[in-house]
């Protein structure tokens, strides 16, 4: 005998609930359980020393001095390309053979693996430019990788500011880059610095990229030519090798109370945007 | 005006640098990967599954199987899970709820591939030891992990589809005497299908692209997995395990399995645009 | 009533106008005087829009428009390659049918034009924005509202505000392109009685589907039908005693 359609979606329902409950619950699990393990050993001690024992002992300041290298200058580049980029996507161009071409780059690189930036990285700009293992290759690396993000949100900010304001800042007489700076980028902000921080999240949790191109020098980088050992990394090394697993759960509990908070920053940023552009 | 000018090849020069920097990346991949290939000969690298680096054996045969197979698993679990959340918050979930759902479901897309791999080697991995045998560290752990992994770009994309279906599309069912569900498997789903379809491609290659996690569950044994509860080594695991000592022809064979995985990618991302492109919404015109 | 010694503001000689191919405006010839409301009528689709845009170039933005023909403001082709267009818009301003503010304050959007053309001291902004606010009988209703978003403002304050916005620049020409659709019969009232103040110091083009309204707020009217220019005249003359058969059909309502 036939459900009932009504009967057949109490069961669908309860069927997709339980697969979302299980997803939010596997989510919370993830970050409970690394928390929990982690926390107590995450001292301000942890975070302001210098590792001992090849990280047996000690703390992860090094690291997470480099995370900011690496990452912070990753995301201060490929920002302005990356808006630039999209400011010339929506606002100085048609749809044509040339905004086609340039939105294939960016599709593509984002669908590139980051363990073959990795392998770029490390033969791009580790030996063919000479700058070895350091941050800056890391960054460089990077900047790449996190390029299609930022074109992206930023243009899905950019076209969402209604094309009637743009008729009035003409109107009233203002060149294309004054409509751009004034108008529009006045109002995609919020918008555009959502898909930065994300970026900036994205760049944090790294690993393999930064892995063959930053090194894994446990030393305080001094300089961009520095080698340096990023959080996630030391993470990976600490776990994997067996080392630590107090600081394993400490380093990775930094991690996700960093993340935690990248991504709180950018719901909130989402939510000024939609209000500004309502 | 003459201003505007200036500005707008400085913008396009800039915006140039995307697709620049995909050109140079493809340049030196390949230039490093492919003459191994060449010199090894395409059937032994890609036919074989003999991998010894030191004895001058390239061959990746058991790591195409091994990532094929991980991935399979991961495309599984992640469409169903990522699907159903995606219908949940576009057919059956009230406002305020998925005003929490969503920032959720891209928290999860946050977390770092190490702490993944890491929550499964030590909760997940012992699991499958004790209840379904093997070593734990297997096809099926990596798939489960991946499948995690790739759930918030399946989520997202299938989101975007589903709320892109006009209105009109959900409300003329209901008028019918439909039930959401009905309504859901016989309009929704199959107007949004296109996108789904590019969800579950773009999941895929990411799942395919995943390296950290996957080394951690895996056990990366030299060998073709002949069951879901064997180990397993994907042809990234492969790269980023090894890379750190490799030199002169090993290196190159590293690279080598790079470009492997680059072309499978790009295939696959190839094949995204295109179902993307055909059906998706024309893009508003300026 | 003038006599013809007045030079014309705007002169349009053989305008015509089309987008990607389709024909929006044929052969236009037509005159705006300083200091008179020109009117122009017409069902939908007859072109009043796109001549309004012309006259202050904001069709340029439209990748496939096209044109042959003149527009001369005193004197001088608007599209001569030596023309600055930014300047061109704050000489001609022109109001839109529904009323855009910026996200911004009141404030920010009357002074935005200022700021464009490079005006920043704040006393001048100040005395602009207050001249143009009460020459359409706003300030007492924003005098302590400058800073509030301008948003917060009603449908009519809102489009008395867009067109305090342009008059703050001081504009030779007002176009305004159906400026009271959707906005309740007093505030209609109120920019007619602006409109009709203001022709003293500016060239005023009307474009309205009311007719009712061209009638009692306009000097002249032009009854635009299928991007012809079918007929000009004072409006007193054109609507008792229409010279044009088309004209008169319209009028009456034959087709709207």
């Amino acid at each position: 005998m036939k459900p009932s359609p009504a009967a057949l979606q109490r069961l669908v329902v309860v069927a997709l609930w339980t697969l979302t409950a299980t997803t939010i619950g596997v989510l919370l699990f993830i970050i409970a359980y690394i928390l929990a393990h982690g926390l107590p050993h995450l001292t301000w001690g942890f975070l302001t020393q210098s590792p001992e024992y090849m990280g047996r002992k000690g703390g992860v300041f090094p690291m997470i001095v480099g995370t900011l290298m690496v990452a912070g200058l990753a995301v201060l580049i490929a920002a302005p390309i990356g808006v630039a980029t999209a400011i010339y996507l929506t606002e100085y161009t048609r749809e044509g053979k040339r905004t086609a071409v340039i939105r294939f780059g960016a599709d593509c690189l984002a669908g590139i693996p980051s363990i073959i930036f990795g392998l770029f990285g490390f033969v791009f700009f580790a030996i063919t430019l000479g700058l070895g293992l350091s941050v800056l290759s890391g960054a460089l690396t990077l900047t790449l990788m996190v390029l299609p993000t930022i074109v992206r949100t930023s243009e899905e900010a950019l076209r969402a500011v209604p094309s009637a304001y743009r008729e009035v800042s003409y109107g009233l007489g203002s060149t294309r880059w004054q409509m751009v700076t004034n108008v529009v980028l006045r109002s995609a902000l919020p918008g555009i610095c959502t898909g930065v921080v994300l970026s900036l999240g994205r760049s944090i949790s790294e690993t393999a990229a930064v892995m063959l191109t930053a090194g894994s020098a446990l030393r305080l980088p001094h300089s961009l030519f520095d080698s340096s050992r990023t959080l996630a990394l030391h993470f990976y090394i600490l776990s994997r090798e067996g080392i630590s697993m107090p600081n394993a759960y400490a380093t990775a509990s930094v991690l996700i109370i960093a993340i935690l908070g990248l991504n709180l920053l950018a719901y909130w940023l989402m939510r000024r945007f939609v209000a500004k552009v309502k | 005006m003459k201003q505007d000018k200036a500005i707008s090849v400085v913008l396009l020069l800039v915006a140039l640098s995307a697709i620049s920097g995909l050109a140079l990346i493809t340049v030196f991949i390949f230039k490093e990967g492919l003459p191994i290939i060449l010199r090894v000969g395409g059937r032994e690298f890609f036919l074989s599954s003999d991998w010894e680096p030191s004895a001058g054996h390239f061959g990746i045969f058991f790591m195409i199987v091994g990532s094929l197979a991980v991935t399979a698993g991961a495309m599984v679990i992640g469409t169903i899970f990522g699907l159903g959340v995606a219908i949940v918050l576009t057919q059956f979930c009230p406002a305020g709820l998925a005003a929490v759902l969503k920032p959720a479901i891209e928290l999860l897309a946050g977390i770092p591939s190490v702490v993944y791999g890491f929550v499964g080697v030590v909760t997940l991995v012992p699991l499958i030891r004790t209840y379904l045998g093997g070593p734990g560290l297997s096809v099926l752990a990596s798939s489960i992990v991946l499948g995690i992994m790739v759930l918030p770009t399946v989520t997202s994309i299938s989101t975007d589809a589903l709320q892109a279906v006009p209105r009109p599309y959900w409300e003329g069912s209901i008028a019918l005497g439909a039930t959401q569900w009905q309504t859901t498997h016989m309009v929704m789903l199959k107007a949004a299908r296109s996108g789904i379809v590019t969800a579950a491609i773009l999941g895929m290659g990411r799942a395919i692209g995943e390296t950290m996690a996957v080394i951690m569950v895996a056990g990366n044994p030299r060998q073709i997995p002949h069951s879901i509860l064997d180990p397993v080594r994907t042809l990234t695991s492969n790269i980023a395990l090894e890379m750190a000592y490799a030199s002169g022809d090993h290196r190159q064979a590293l690279f080598a399995t790079g470009v492997t995985l680059f072309v499978i990618i790009m295939l696959l991302n190839t094949v995204a645009l295109v179902v993307s492109r055909r059906h998706a919404p024309r893009r508003g015109a300026r | 009533m003038q006599e013809t010694k007045i030079e014309p503001k705007i002169q349009v000689r053989g305008l015509t106008a089309q987008f990607d191919g389709k024909l929006a405006l044929k052969n236009l010839n037509l005159d705006v005087f300083p200091r008179e409301r020109l009117a122009i009528i017409g069902p939908a689709s007859s072109g009043k829009t796109t001549f309004l845009r012309c006259l202050n170039r904001l069709n340029d933005l439209d990748p496939a428009f096209s044109y042959s023909g003149e527009i001369l403001l005193d004197g001088r082709d608007i599209y001569a390659p030596d023309v600055d267009v930014a300047e061109l818009r704050r000489r001609v301003g022109m109001v839109y049918a529904v009323p855009v503010p910026l996200p911004w304050s009141v404030y920010d959007n009357l002074v935005y034009g200022l700021k464009l053309a490079g005006i920043r001291d704040r006393a001048t902004l100040d005395e602009r924005l207050e001249t143009a606010v009460r020459s359409v009988a706003l300030w007492d209703e924003v005098k302590d509202r400058l800073k509030e978003p301008a948003r917060n403002l009603s449908g009519g304050q809102q489009q008395r505000l867009c067109l305090a916005r342009v008059l703050a620049l001081e504009p030779e020409v007002l176009i305004l392109d159906e400026p009271c659709s959707g906005l309740d019969p007093i505030s209609t009232g109120k920019i007619e009685d602006a409109l009709a103040d203001l022709k003293a110091r500016h060239a005023i083009v009307l474009v309205t589907n009311n007719t009712k309204q061209a009638a009692r707020s306009s000097d002249r009217t032009a009854f635009l039908l299928m991007g012809e220019l079918v007929e000009v005249g004072r409006t007193a003359d054109l609507f008792t005693r229409p010279v044009n058969q088309r004209t008169n059909d319209y009028l009456i309502g034959h087709f709207g």
